[in-house]
């Protein structure tokens, strides 16, 4: 089963996330900002693909791009923002930091699986 | 105030005749919610009053016919809804028609029941994207739809954040779109690749100019069997010869007209008129611009 990773401070949207990628057929893992993330991506299986929101305390969704972006473990990782940001700058920013994919809250399990299917990771 | 079995008689039979669009009795409340907004716009208390108005003017050309007839079409639509569709519109469609019209250097591509025009911007968001030597060439992506208000959505280009979250590749808004208060535009290097108008399928038709490609996807399903094989009949006669015809996924030309070929290609599908004879080559055209460190998007055409 295909693995994805769920980072986000909301435990309420990590936990709607994981059913609609669960339902999506991914095993999923989550974490609460971008620390927490590096923290379980270094003892977990590499996932295929992770989700980020932008603004959380310790260290923000941008900025866990950038970091993972920079490790050469994760270059085939699909990571897509998930995020209240919503200006056309914030977009490119993600892009041209390594994000795959920008989907902005609030979504519905349509959106995440349509996204998913642009980048050839639909349903499994 | 609920329907009566008597108002949902004459509103069916009025909807079938006007628009084509099938209603069987289990689709009430479909009816209900549809008309509840039609009756608050008209200032009529309640469904039961607007079927009374309908029956004192029941011309399908009326304001309220209209009104009606419009509100019960579906406009479920997003950006390169299914993907696949697109991917072969890519890869094969376009080359082969490029191929044939590079005499002329001209394409008429139809967006058939285009609803608020994601269909068509995803065409022409494809040829700008691939196909870049169609700068040159005469393109008209030719959208239409029986929804006065899908019409004018469509010139508009004008996307809110739930339609543009909706399989639009985020590269691609970024390049195509500009942020207007809250809502999305789309550029006008798009919007005037694209004609939209005021077209009933199941209606007369406006004289429309040969297709290369059609687009005719998740429509036909919304009619009964004689309405389909009249349109794709229809469909056969504003097709130029070798043109392609794409269906919705679920939708097919079986049991329904033998005009066709149906032509499979990896795990999608299109057609061609019977004897019609496919290009067999389908030339490299076009580039394929890449956003620096998104590793994957191959789906999206992106890298």
């Amino acid at each position: 089963m295909a693995l994805a990773l769920v980072i986000d401070d909301s435990s309420a949207t990590r936990m709607i996330l994981a059913r609609i990628l669960t339902e999506l057929g991914y095993s999923v893992e989550k974490a609460e900002n971008g620390a927490d993330a590096l923290h379980k991506l270094s003892k977990m299986a590499k996932p295929e693909l992770i989700l980020i929101d932008w603004n959380m305390p310790v260290m923000n969704g941008y900025e866990f791009l950038v970091k993972a972006r920079s490790m050469a473990q994760f270059d085939d990782v699909t990571m897509m923002m998930v995020t209240t940001e919503t200006e056309i700058e914030q977009v490119l920013k993600a892009l041209e930091a390594g994000a795959n994919e920008y989907v902005m809250k609030p979504f519905t399990k349509d959106v995440i699986d349509e996204k998913l299917s642009l980048l050839g990771l639909g349903a499994r | 105030m609920a329907l009566t079995p008597g108002d949902f008689t004459f509103l069916s039979n009025y909807v079938k005749n006007s628009t084509a669009i099938v209603l069987t009795p289990d689709k009430d409340y479909l009816v209900e919610s549809r008309l509840n907004p039609v009756a608050r716009r008209l200032g009529v208390s309640n469904i039961s009053d607007l079927v009374s108005k309908l029956r004192a003017n029941p011309s399908p050309t009326s304001e309220i016919g209209m009104m009606i007839s419009e509100a019960m079409t579906t406009n479920e639509t997003y950006f390169f809804r299914d993907v696949k569709p697109f991917d072969v519109l890519r890869s094969e469609l376009l080359p082969q028609a490029i191929e044939r019209r590079g005499s002329d250097r001209s394409l008429n591509i139809w967006s058939g029941a285009c609803s608020s025009g994601q269909e068509a911007y995803s065409i022409a968001m494809t040829i700008k994207e691939h196909f870049p030597t169609l700068s040159t060439w005469r393109v008209r992506i030719i959208g239409t739809d029986i929804s006065r208000a899908m019409v004018e959505r469509t010139k508009e280009g004008i996307f809110s954040q739930i339609e543009i979250n909706r399989g639009l590749p985020a590269p691609l808004l970024v390049k195509y779109f500009s942020k207007v208060g809250s809502e999305w535009k789309i550029k006008g290097e798009l919007t005037s690749m694209v004609d939209a108008s005021v077209m009933n399928l199941a209606g007369n038709w406006p004289i429309l100019p040969r297709m290369d490609i059609v687009l005719m996807r998740n429509v036909l399903i919304y009619f009964d069997l004689p309405t389909k094989r009249a349109i794709l009949e229809k469909v056969v006669r504003v097709m130029a010869p070798n043109a392609s015809l794409l269906l919705g996924g679920s939708e097919t030309t079986m049991n329904v007209t033998n005009e066709f070929d149906r032509v499979t290609t990896g795990t999608s599908f299109y057609y061609r008129i019977k004897g019609g004879g496919a290009s067999s080559s389908s030339p490299s055209i076009g580039s394929t611009p890449t956003f620096r460190g998104t590793p994957v998007a191959p789906r999206a055409g992106l890298r």
